[in-house]
């Protein structure tokens, strides 16, 4: 039965459950828009930015270490850290798309932001026996809307920043955007525990050299909250 | 932010392409392989072992020329920080710190 559904039914249904997203992504891309355009960005690069990378999270990572005047080296490492988790999304999408041509593949790639990603999973888990092109359509659906949206929130916001008048500080937007984002990943203890840590050790490690605390404390975050989940799945499996 | 213009589009670009490398990876080149447990369980947490550690010296620890950290910061920092976590929504926490930046700014001031 649902093998029949055509790309069209496919691209619809994502659309619909794609839809929603703008309004969690259009808020933030004109936070990081007005943000880059305080922190020295002109337009264009704001633009480039938001177009070349489609991540909020690394966009606003590498903002704040530009500002800060790490060195170049240390912001692209930490700034790429932060997405290692699209690997991640690639590797659980493979099964469903890994078939379709290679230009559909990259645009799926390229493409492949946190909510097309959670979308996505969650419908290919429910209806694996979808065709691989009705799943194509489906993910090109419920990224329709997110990304031009992501990109018009960021050239609203970078506009609406130029204007801005400079005794305004809009600097402490960055800290709050950013926390805004760490709040509703906090859903488990190796969450909350990968959190502490890295809050930890980031202010014991603030004077390392080159910026690499930040990169030190991540990567030692990554650890702990890995550690901490495989030690709460040991616990549930001895109790059962 | 002192960087050259040159630097900032190289910045802008490496992030880019390496970006859509990590996107792509298993999806373009490297087949349908499923990647090790220890290996997804790592990636699991790149963003909640990152981005805390990004902001919070900036909240806790003294601001240039200052003895001790910025109250206004802190208490701003707490409220998205719990908003966020009840209402598991970014938005309702960026709001909610938005908000208690002003409201805070304009009482000290």
């Amino acid at each position: 039965m649902t093998n029949s559904l055509s790309q069209r039914q496919a691209f619809w249904l994502g659309f619909r459950h794609g839809g929603p997203f703008i309004l969690v992504v259009a808020p933030f891309g004109l936070v990081f828009g007005v943000v880059a355009t305080e922190a020295g960005l002109n337009v264009v690069q704001t633009m480039a930015f938001s177009i070349a990378v489609i991540a909020g999270a690394a966009q606003l990572t590498a903002l704040q270490m530009m500002t800060d005047n790490a060195p170049v080296a240390i912001i692209l490492a930490t700034a790429l850290a932060v997405n290692l988790r699209m690997a991640m999304y690639s590797a659980s999408l493979t099964p469903h798309l890994g078939p379709a041509p290679v230009w559909q593949r990259a645009l799926v790639a390229y493409l492949m932001v946190d909510q097309a990603y959670a979308v996505s999973a969650l419908q290919y888990e429910k209806t694996p026996d979808w065709s691989i092109p009705a799943k194509v359509a489906y993910y090109f659906g419920v990224v329709t809307l997110i990304c031009p949206v992501w990109y018009l929130g960021t050239l609203s916001g970078a506009v609406l920043g130029a204007q801005i008048p400079d005794t305004i500080p809009i600097g402490a937007a960055i800290p709050i955007a950013f926390i805004a984002l760490i709040g509703p990943m906090l859903r488990t203890l190796a969450h909350v525990a990968a959190a502490l840590t890295s809050v930890t050790a980031a202010i014991v490690l603030a004077g390392l050299p080159y910026s690499l605390g930040l990169l030190v404390a991540g990567l030692l975050s990554m650890v702990v909250g890995a550690l901490v989940e495989i030690w709460q799945t040991r616990r549930r499996e001895a109790r059962t | 932010m002192t960087l050259s213009q040159p630097v900032i589009w190289l910045i802008i670009i490496v992030l880019g392409v390496g970006t859509f490398a990590l996107r792509f990876s298993f999806l373009g080149l490297l087949g349908s392989r499923p990647l090790p447990p220890w290996a997804l369980r790592l990636l699991r947490y790149t963003p909640v072992a990152v981005l805390p550690g990004l902001i919070a010296p900036r909240v806790f620890l003294p601001p240039e020329g200052a003895t001790s950290p910025d109250p206004t910061l802190v208490a701003t920092a707490l409220v998205t920080l719990a908003l966020g976590v009840w209402t598991k929504s970014a938005i309702w926490a960026m709001l909610s710190g938005a908000l208690t930046l002003t409201v805070l700014t304009l009482i000290l001031a």
